[in-house]
C-alpha cells in the first residue's frame, strides 16, 4: 500500500506530545480516520490540520470528547453552509 | 493608541485572583478561540485582546507594572528612571531626557499599548502557539459544457477575487486545494488552504461514466432494417453515421474520442457510446397495414 500521505500514528503522538487515550477517544467518536499499514496505525495528511484543531480544543481550551464532537459537527455544518453561501454568491458573479 | 482596560478584557474587578484570572480566560478564550470561530474577524480580534490580557495579567510581574502604570503608560518609563534617579547616589536630576517610545513594533499580535508597556516579546511564557489558518470551502457550479475545455475563472473568496484554472474533465464532486487562499494564519503561523468542490449540472441528453458519454439514439424502423445514414449530436457538434441494415433495438455503436476530456490529460478524449433506440411507425394507414401484413406472411 502506498504511505507517502500517511504519517504513523506513534511518530505523530510523540511529536506532537499527545496521550494515544486521547487519539483512541477520537477514532471511538468518529472523528478522525486510522488506517492500519503493517500492523501500524497510519493517518493520512489530509487530516492533520484537522488533528491539529481538535488538538488544541481538548488541551488549550479543556474541552472534553463530548464538546469536541459536538463542535465538530456544528463546524462541519457551518462550513458546508459557508460554502454553499461561496457558490451562491460566485455564481452570481460568473 | 488607547489605554487598555485589560481586566474589562477578561470581566473581572481589579482585585481579582490569579484564579480568576485563569477561569475568566478559558472561559472567553472558549468562546473566541479561532477554531471555534472560523473566518470570524471580529472574534479573531478579542481572542487576540483576551490572550493579551491574560499574558499581562496573569504574570505577577507584569501585572505590578500594569496596575500601577496602566492609566499613565505613556509616563511609565519616565516614572521608573525617576523612580532610579531618587533612589541613586546622583538622585535629585531634572528627570529630564525622556525619549518615549518610537513605536516601531513589529508584532502585530498585540497592541501598541501592550508593546509600549511591556516590549513586543513580554510574557510569562515566552512562546506563542502558531496556529494555521481555517481552511476555507466553496462550492462551485459549472454545467457539463463547461468541462469540455479547459477555462479560467474568477472567484470571490473572503473579498479577495481569485483566478484559477480549471482544468477540462473535472468530475462531479472533485475538490482542489489551492494552497495557502484559506483563513490567515495567526501568530505567524501559515494560512489555511482554499478548498473547492465542483458541482457540475447535467442537463444534456448525454450521461458521463468517466470520461466516456452514453447517449440514446431513436431509429426509425426503415432505418434499422435497410440501414443508411443518420445525423447525430455529441458533445461537440452533429456528425454524420452510417448506419447498418438490420441493426436491432438495443445495439451499441462507439464514437471513439467523442467522450469527455481526460483530466489532465491535454488532447486526450473518452468514447462517446450510442445505444439505438428502435421506433416503430404508429397511424398506420390501411396500405401500410396491407404491405405489413403481406410482409408478415412472407415470414411464416
Amino acid at each position: 500500500m502506498e504511505t507517502t500521505n500517511l504519517l504513523p500514528l506513534p511518530q505523530f503522538i510523540e511529536l506532537y506530545n499527545v496521550e494515544v487515550s486521547f487519539i483512541n477517544s477520537l477514532q471511538e467518536f468518529g472523528l478522525i480516520k486510522v488506517i492500519i499499514v503493517e500492523e501500524i496505525p497510519h493517518i493520512h495528511h489530509e487530516q492533520l490540520s484537522n488533528l491539529e484543531k481538535l488538538i488544541r480544543l481538548h488541551y488549550d481550551l479543556e474541552i472534553n470528547m463530548e464538546g469536541i464532537d459536538v463542535i465538530s459537527h456544528l463546524l462541519r455544518r457551518m462550513e458546508e453552509m459557508e460554502g454553499e453561501l461561496r457558490g451562491l454568491r460566485n455564481r452570481n458573479l460568473s | 493608541m488607547d489605554y487598555i482596560d485589560y481586566y474589562k478584557v477578561l470581566e473581572l474587578q481589579n482585585t481579582a485572583t490569579a484564579a480568576d484570572i485563569k477561569k475568566a480566560y478559558r472561559k472567553l478564550a472558549r468562546k473566541y478561540h479561532p477554531d471555534v470561530n472560523p473566518n470570524d474577524d471580529t472574534a479573531k480580534k478579542k481572542f487576540q485582546q483576551i490572550n493579551e490580557a491574560n499574558e499581562v495579567l496573569s504574570d505577577p510581574e507584569n501585572r505590578k507594572k500594569y496596575d500601577k502604570y496602566g492609566k499613565d503608560w505613556k509616563h511609565a518609563e519616565q516614572y521608573e528612571q525617576q523612580g532610579r534617579q531618587q533612589r541613586g547616589p546622583q538622585g535629585g536630576g531634572s528627570g529630564g531626557g525622556f525619549q518615549g517610545n518610537t513605536g516601531d513594533f513589529s508584532d502585530s499580535d498585540f497592541s501598541d499599548f501592550f508593546s509600549s508597556m511591556f516590549g513586543n516579546s513580554a510574557g510569562g511564557r515566552g512562546t506563542k502557539t502558531k496556529y494555521r489558518g481555517q481552511d476555507a470551502n466553496a462550492q462551485l457550479q459549472l454545467d457539463i459544457k463547461d468541462i469540455l475545455t479547459t477555462r479560467q475563472q474568477t472567484l470571490t473568496v473572503n473579498g479577495k477575487n481569485i483566478r484559477i484554472t480549471i482544468p477540462a474533465g473535472v468530475e462531479n464532486g472533485q475538490i482542489i486545494k489551492l494552497a495557502g487562499y484559506g483563513g490567515a494564519g495567526m501568530n505567524g503561523g501559515p494560512n489555511g488552504d482554499l478548498l473547492i468542490t465542483f458541482s457540475i449540472i447535467n442537463q444534456t441528453k448525454f450521461k458521463r461514466e468517466g470520461n466516456h458519454a452514453h447517449t440514446t439514439v431513436d431509429l426509425d424502423l426503415y432505418t434499422a432494417l435497410l440501414g443508411g445514414d443518420i445525423t447525430i449530436d455529441t458533445l461537440t457538434g452533429q456528425v454524420k453515421l452510417p448506419v447498418k441494415p438490420e441493426t436491432q433495438s438495443g445495439t451499441q455503436v462507439k464514437l471513439k474520442g467523442k467522450g469527455f476530456p481526460v483530466y489532465k490529460k491535454e488532447g486526450e478524449f473518452g468514447d462517446l457510446i450510442i445505444t439505438y433506440k428502435i421506433i416503430l411507425p404508429t397511424n398506420l394507414s390501411e396500405k401500410e397495414k396491407e404491405l405489413f401484413t403481406e410482409l408478415s406472411n412472407i415470414r411464416k
